[in-house]
């Protein structure tokens, strides 16, 4: 017979093994994760769940679902100018024309002014940056809907669908589903401000869209492309999430 | 000395679970606040502390490490939520949450227990499982844990749940009390240990083996609670 002592000396002792075994186990399995294979540049079992996040985000996702806009007094004027990759000095804003490829017509090349025939947005919203501060701008330009619906009518949101902008020298480039392109808070901006966009902060064209982080904002967009590829994406090739959706 | 049953195996599950996963969410949230590490403590001009100082960053490793921890973040999240709701869930059913909710004494339990820890006092006020300090810490700290989901959702989704950020005072707002939620974390976590230390190491068994050898107050002196 044992003593009650001794029972509970038995009861300490296993559950002390049990805690260093599961502990030991918990190490295990932090280690197997760090070490799995990269997924541009994530181990693969980080990037998939970053796939079921953003499975949700799209189950959720709604034009209704909108970030908020302000009133002018709010705005920044002294506008921070953040990245400048795609930006080279070897840029003639003149000759500029925006390419687009819809996969059925030719690529198309239009001109600023056809663009600013779509109607006219003002809007007052928050570029959140993927580092986490925020700065309250006034953009002007065009819904990146009524674009889409000109030039390539039979494109839609059915999800699996998305679109592709590059930089003119293709060093930039973001990836985006349609859902979020199509909304309605998304702009193709000329003017920030009040004032004709300057070059560092993507003059002609600029893509705004509020839903994303600042980083999927790209700046002096020389080609559109609407794909039923899921694009890269500069940033999540450097083991940024790809969707970066808010 | 009879043994007593103190904390249930489920308690004792969801509390050392919790401890590696909350600690994962802050040295994640770390190297995501190093790419924009705006707060302090000091006004004006003045700046008392920055977080978090260079040296510190530099002796974590936290620099440069925004994809990262982003992704180990947003992963982790859902453990960490997931432990913490079965851990309230589990508190309400069982009735265990007596145990942890401050009740009607609890404040003035809690002042007479710090006068008694800081030596100001000799006698402590009758309690039960826990006293009036501990059940205010802790119920404390379930709270901050949930502000800590409320406010992160707010700041992970400010457009899909932008009512949410709204309710918090707008994106930058939430952040900043995502910050200082994690600091109370820290808080907390300091006089957690603190006490854990000076109380022994029947309490500290008793936490992972779930009996105590040491005859609660409660035998010779039944708490307040339990008398009225
Ligand atoms: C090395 C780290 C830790 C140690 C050694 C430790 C130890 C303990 C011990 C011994 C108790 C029982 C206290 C008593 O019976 O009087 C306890 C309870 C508790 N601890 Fe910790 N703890 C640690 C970390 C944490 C952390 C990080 C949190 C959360 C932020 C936490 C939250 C709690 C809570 C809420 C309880 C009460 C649990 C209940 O009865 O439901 N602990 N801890």
């Amino acid at each position: 017979m044992k003593t009650e002592d001794e029972k509970l000396a038995a009861r300490s002792r296993r559950a002390f093994l049990t805690m260093g075994v599961a502990g030991l186990a918990g190490f295990a399995g932090w280690s197997w994760l760090r070490s799995r294979p990269l997924d541009q540049g994530l181990p693969g079992p980080l990037r998939s769940v970053l796939g079921l996040n953003e499975r949700l985000a799209r189950g959720y996702f709604s034009d209704d679902h909108r970030m908020p806009e302000f009133a002018l007094r709010a705005v920044n004027s002294d506008t921070r100018v953040n990245g400048d990759i795609g930006l080279g000095s070897d840029f003639d804003p003149a000759t500029w024309k925006l390419e687009v490829q819809n996969g059925k017509t030719p690529q198309l090349q239009i001109s600023l002014s056809e663009i600013q025939q779509l109607p006219r947005i003002e809007q007052i919203t928050e570029l959140n940056c993927i580092e986490g501060w925020t700065e309250v701008v006034h953009w002007t330009g065009v819904r990146f809907r009524d674009f889409t619906a000109r030039y390539d009518p039979a494109f839609s949101a059915t999800g699996a669908q998305y679109v592709r902008l590059d930089t003119p020298d293709e060093e930039y480039f973001v990836g985006l589903d349609a859902a979020s392109a199509l909304h309605p808070q998304t702009l193709l901006c000329f003017e920030m401000n009040g004032k004709p966009l300057t070059l560092a902060h993507g003059a002609p064209l600029r893509l705004v869209i509020p839903v994303k982080y600042g980083v999927k904002n790209l700046k002096r967009i020389g080609r559109i492309t609407y794909t039923t590829d899921r694009p890269d994406d500069y940033w999540a090739n450097q083991g940024y999430d790809w969707y970066a959706g808010l | 000395m009879p043994a007593e049953e103190k904390h249930s195996l489920a308690i004792r599950w969801f509390h050392w679970l919790n401890f590696p996963l909350l600690f994962i969410m802050i040295w994640s949230g770390m190297l995501i606040y190093w790419a924009n590490d705006v707060y302090r403590l000091g006004w004006g001009e003045t700046t008392l502390i920055h977080f978090f100082p260079d040296w510190l960053n530099v002796r974590l490793n936290l620099p440069q490490r925004l994809a990262e921890g982003m992704s180990i973040h947003f992963v982790f999240m859902w453990l960490f939520a997931v432990n913490g709701l079965v851990y309230v869930m589990y508190l309400a059913i069982s009735g265990e949450w007596r145990h942890v909710v401050p009740g009607r004494h609890s404040i003035r339990d809690a002042v007479l227990v710090t006068l008694h820890d800081l030596h100001l006092r000799k006698e402590l006020p009758p309690q039960g499982k826990y006293n009036g300090g501990q059940k205010i810490a802790y119920t404390s700290i379930v709270l901050i844990g949930i502000g800590s989901l409320i406010t992160g959702a707010a700041i992970y989704k400010p457009a899909q749940l932008s009512w949410l950020t709204k309710m918090l005072g707008g994106y930058p707002m939430a952040r900043w009390e995502h910050f200082w939620l994690m600091m109370a974390v820290l808080g907390f976590f300091a006089v957690h240990i603190v006490q854990v230390l000076r109380a022994g190491w029947d309490n500290f068994r008793s936490m992972v083996a779930g009996y105590s050898l040491v005859a609660p107050e409660k035998s010779a002196n039944p708490p307040r609670e339990e008398r009225a």
